[in-house]
């Protein structure tokens, strides 16, 4: 190797960039010339010197803030969305005084807002990357019985192909700090997160519509089993799909 | 009987009631926009970083930042990965190229014509040989950000997006368009131009 190589392939040596054979033979090279060792030790000292001095800059707190409120649908615009609400009670974090012109306002309890953010985060995470299903078929008797003895409870899977509601699978997941039971449904190209929850001690509760950060979120509990249905369907469509699915795990 | 404040426009316009396009629509949109954030923003240091060093100013930095995100989540949809920093960082690029020809497009073709000739030139004739040569002094960050940023901007973007930003050869590559092979020889030099203007600074100061 020359040393008019090795000037150049020294940078690649300090970057970590070549391959074990070359890296080698700038290895041997700089040993055994005292140009190049200069060269190789000076320009490893300026790019130690370069990383103590420390060259990055913070993004200004002011253009963070800018950036977020440019994105469509950052959480604080989210409360835009208004829907159908026949016989349902939708409230929505910053629009209540709106809600309750329109219908029963809900304030929600701060233990309501960290669920629904849990929630909502969940059906976030697992469309993200390859985590939608840990266990993927359009079969309710493959998904019922792979939820046993990986969780205390043995959640309905119903079929709704008939209804328009197509199952493809279900995941465990973590809802509130406790192993949650997910069955995914499809609707069209929109992903329902179904999360079913041991109950806790309450009575069974009404069936409750509600939204949080653009999402359509529907909460229920039924038979011991607490349930939240989310997705970006409308309103309407999560309302029929819970209807649909009562009906069919009766 | 309650009834929605606003008929949604699939309705409106007598479409079945199963296709609310309008919703749907801006459903994705919302869950889009949501993956976007939690994909891009943890990068906005880095963007702006970048963009201070090739614009050397914060103002035009903080718009061309902005205009950088505003451009990728509307070409989210056809972002494939592997990374997201790098291809945040062509955009970025784009957008500060456009800014520099904007304050003068004579100058940037100019400068850029410069440094292409010297790209030509041997680089290891120019190599000191001193023992002394190799004495490297700490400086301030406050220096060396100085003296990175009078870099030539071929040699400055190649340098920062190594040393700074610590992208691969590779994602340099595809960054700036250019072979691998190019962006080492361009931090070869990028060094070199550097190690001279270090040295010249403790020159001035003793």
């Amino acid at each position: 190797m020359s040393c008019a190589e090795t000037h150049i392939l020294l940078h690649a040596l300090l970057d970590g960039e070549l391959d074990a054979g070359h890296a080698r033979e700038v290895e041997a090279h700089v040993r055994d010339c005292v140009r190049c060792a200069g060269e190789f030790r000076a320009y490893r000292s300026m790019r130690e010197a370069i990383a103590s001095a420390g060259l990055r800059f913070d993004a200004p707190l002011s253009l963070r803030r800018r950036i977020e409120k440019a994105l469509p649908a950052a959480p604080q615009r989210a409360a835009n969305r208004r829907a159908v609400l026949k016989g349902f009670v939708m409230g929505t974090a910053l629009s209540t005084a709106m809600a309750a012109s329109v219908v029963i306002g809900v304030i929600r309890s701060d233990e309501q807002e960290r669920v629904l953010g849990d929630v909502v985060s969940a059906h976030v995470r697992s469309l993200q990357g390859d985590h939608l299903t840990d266990v993927q078929t359009t079969d309710q008797h493959t998904v019922k019985p792979w939820f046993n003895g990986k969780l205390d409870l043995a959640p309905p899977v119903p079929d709704l192909t008939a209804q328009g509601f197509t199952l493809i699978g279900g995941r465990l997941d973590y809802l509130d700090g406790r192993a949650v039971a997910s069955i995914v449904y499809r609707r069209r190209k929109h992903v329902i997160n179904l999360f079913v929850a041991p109950a806790l001690d309450s009575p069974s509760q009404r069936t409750k519509l509600l939204s949080s950060q653009g999402y359509t979120i529907c909460r229920w509990s039924a038979h011991g089993l607490e349930y939240f249905a989310v997705s970006d369907i409308n309103a309407d469509e999560l309302r029929e799909f819970v209807e649909k699915f009562e009906q069919s795990a009766g | 009987m309650l009834v929605s404040p606003q008929l949604t426009p699939a309705r409106a316009r007598g479409e079945p009631a199963r296709e609310p396009v309008w919703e749907a629509t801006s459903g994705d949109r919302q869950a889009r926009a949501l993956r976007f954030r939690d994909a891009a923003l943890p990068y906005l240091d880095d963007v702006y970083t970048l963009a201070r060093y090739l614009l050397r100013n914060s103002s035009d930095a903080e718009d061309a930042a902005q205009e950088c995100y505003l451009r990728a989540l509307r070409h989210f949809d056809t972002y494939r990965g592997p990374e997201m920093k790098p291809w945040l960082f062509a955009i970025l690029r784009n957008v500060c190229r456009a800014e520099l020809s904007r304050r003068s497009g004579a100058a940037l073709a100019a400068e850029e014509d410069a440094q292409a000739d010297e790209e030509a030139s041997p680089l290891w004739q120019e190599a000191p040989a001193s023992p002394e040569a190799a004495m490297i002094r700490q400086w301030d960050a406050e220096t060396v950000r100085r003296l990175v940023a009078d870099l030539p901007i071929t040699f400055r973007e190649a340098l920062v997006l190594r040393e700074v930003n610590e992208l691969s050869y590779r994602e340099i590559a595809e960054v700036v368009g250019v072979p691998v092979g190019t962006v080492m020889s361009r931090l070869a030099r990028a060094r070199c131009m550097l190690r001279k203007a270090w040295i010249a600074e403790d020159g001035l100061r003793t």
